[in-house]
């Protein structure tokens, strides 16, 4: 059996995250833009709330 | 071929549009930032498992003088904007622990088996590689699982949270940073074989371009890049969907982790960026004249063995607070301790991951051999 070609690899890939991104929009539904953080971080006066891996 | 890098370009500018509007312009500039790793890592092939097989295997030591070019360039940069804005940035900080240690030897060992860390695992999905594409669905599994087991870990025993600058302050702790790298850089140089010491320009450039583009998402983050954070929360997401109940779970039931299981994964640092590394690899591949050879075909036997080892890989990267780039890149370049622990476990893992390959990459009997 000949394996995929890498750009039909790379579709899957790209497709897969489509599904994710739209399963999880509709179970948990789209942020809220105008409640957005500021663009950076930095200068924004607000501590960082995001995870991080090295965080347990 | 003008023409289709052109059209490669504006489906990544709508992309990060996309995002911007959707989620914010944070959101936006993540995924941005995300594709420039992803750039970077493809476009310029900088890679943090490949580097380490051939420093054990050749004593070619130019990847691993690029990785730390790149650290140590970071780390200038990190140490003092951390300095003078505690309040908006959080430095990669890890304490060093038993169950750390023992979780960045399995991830070295793993990583070697697929030929890809936590970073370049994803680049090889989005690259067109059908065996990284496998072994990120484990490393999904792999992260989500070790989540399960983290309150476990930790109680194997840690030492106190411990950074460069507790050390040391800001400066010192910049300074003994710098001055590690440098005696590492110069094992390795001492340990190369003639010729394979000097970083072509290639690696070089990609050293400068990651250590600008985590500079970057310090700023707009407040955090340092990581990886596996957000595969995590992918397979949490997915187990939560099949029922699984998670608020009980020590991980999950933390403040922080169930406002990112109940959010979008568009409200998600590493999940965007993730995301926009496997768009940027994939651009990468196909703005080439030739996208590349697919990966050799294995044989059932082979493919259990990578999305094992990729679920090995995300659990391990769970345990060891961090990957290549939490742990290892970002948590040594911001002044974490463990970053070291991280690295000097990894690199003994590899050695060990090097000689198991042969044995998980079962090729078919009629095959064409890797």
């Amino acid at each position: 059996m000949s394996p995929l070609s890498r750009p039909a690899v790379g579709l899957i890939a790209l497709a897969a995250l489509a599904a994710l991104i739209a399963w999880d929009a509709a179970r948990t539904g789209l942020p809220d833009p105008f409640r957005a953080p500021p663009a950076l971080a930095l200068g924004s006066g607000a501590a960082p709330t995001g995870a991080h891996c090295t965080a347990n | 071929m003008t023409l289709r890098r052109i059209g490669l370009a504006l489906i990544a500018l709508a992309v990060v549009a996309g995002g911007a509007l959707a989620a914010g312009p944070r959101a936006g500039l993540l995924l941005a930032l995300g594709i420039g790793f992803g750039l970077v890592l493809e476009g310029l092939r900088f890679g943090f498992a490949g580097p380490w097989r051939l420093m054990l295997v050749e004593r070619d030591a130019r990847g691993l003088l690029a990785q730390l070019l790149a650290i140590a360039l970071f780390a200038a940069v990190a140490f003092p904007l951390l300095a003078a804005n505690p309040l908006e940035l959080a430095p990669a900080h890890a304490p060093i622990g038993v169950g750390m240690v023992l979780g960045a030897f399995v991830f070295g060992a793993a990583m070697q088996v697929v030929m890809g860390c936590g970073s370049g695992t994803l680049v090889n999905a989005g690259s067109g590689n059908l065996i990284g594409l496998a072994a990120l669905a484990g490393f999904v599994g792999g992260a989500f699982l070790g989540t399960l087991h983290a309150d476990f870990w930790a109680s194997l025993g840690r030492l106190p949270l411990m950074s460069a600058q507790s050390l040391d302050g800001a400066t010192g702790g910049l300074g003994l940073t710098l001055a590690s790298l440098a005696v590492v850089a110069a094992v390795a140089l001492v340990r190369a074989a003639p010729g394979k010491r000097r970083p072509p320009a290639r690696l070089i450039w990609a050293g400068l371009l990651l250590a600008a583009l985590a500079s970057v998402h310090l700023a707009v983050a407040g955090q340092s890049w990581g990886i596996v954070y957000g595969l995590g929360l992918w397979g949490a997401k997915l187990a939560a969907a099949a029922g699984a109940d998670l608020s009980a779970n020590a991980f999950w039931a933390m403040p922080v982790n169930a406002a990112r299981l109940d959010a979008s994964i568009l409200t998600d640092v590493t999940s965007l960026t993730d995301i926009g590394l496997i768009l940027g690899a994939f651009l990468v591949m196909r703005g080439r004249a030739q996208p590349g050879a697919p990966s050799a075909p294995l044989a059932l036997q082979g493919w259990l063995g990578v999305i094992v080892a990729g679920l090995v890989l995300g659990y391990s990267s769970r345990m060891a607070l961090g990957c290549n780039v939490g742990a290892y890149f970002s948590g040594i370049a911001t002044g974490s301790l463990h970053g070291w622990a991280w690295f000097a476990a990894a690199f003994a893992g590899s050695a060990l991951g090097l000689r198991l390959r042969p044995f998980v990459l079962v090729a078919p009997r009629r095959g064409v051999a890797a």
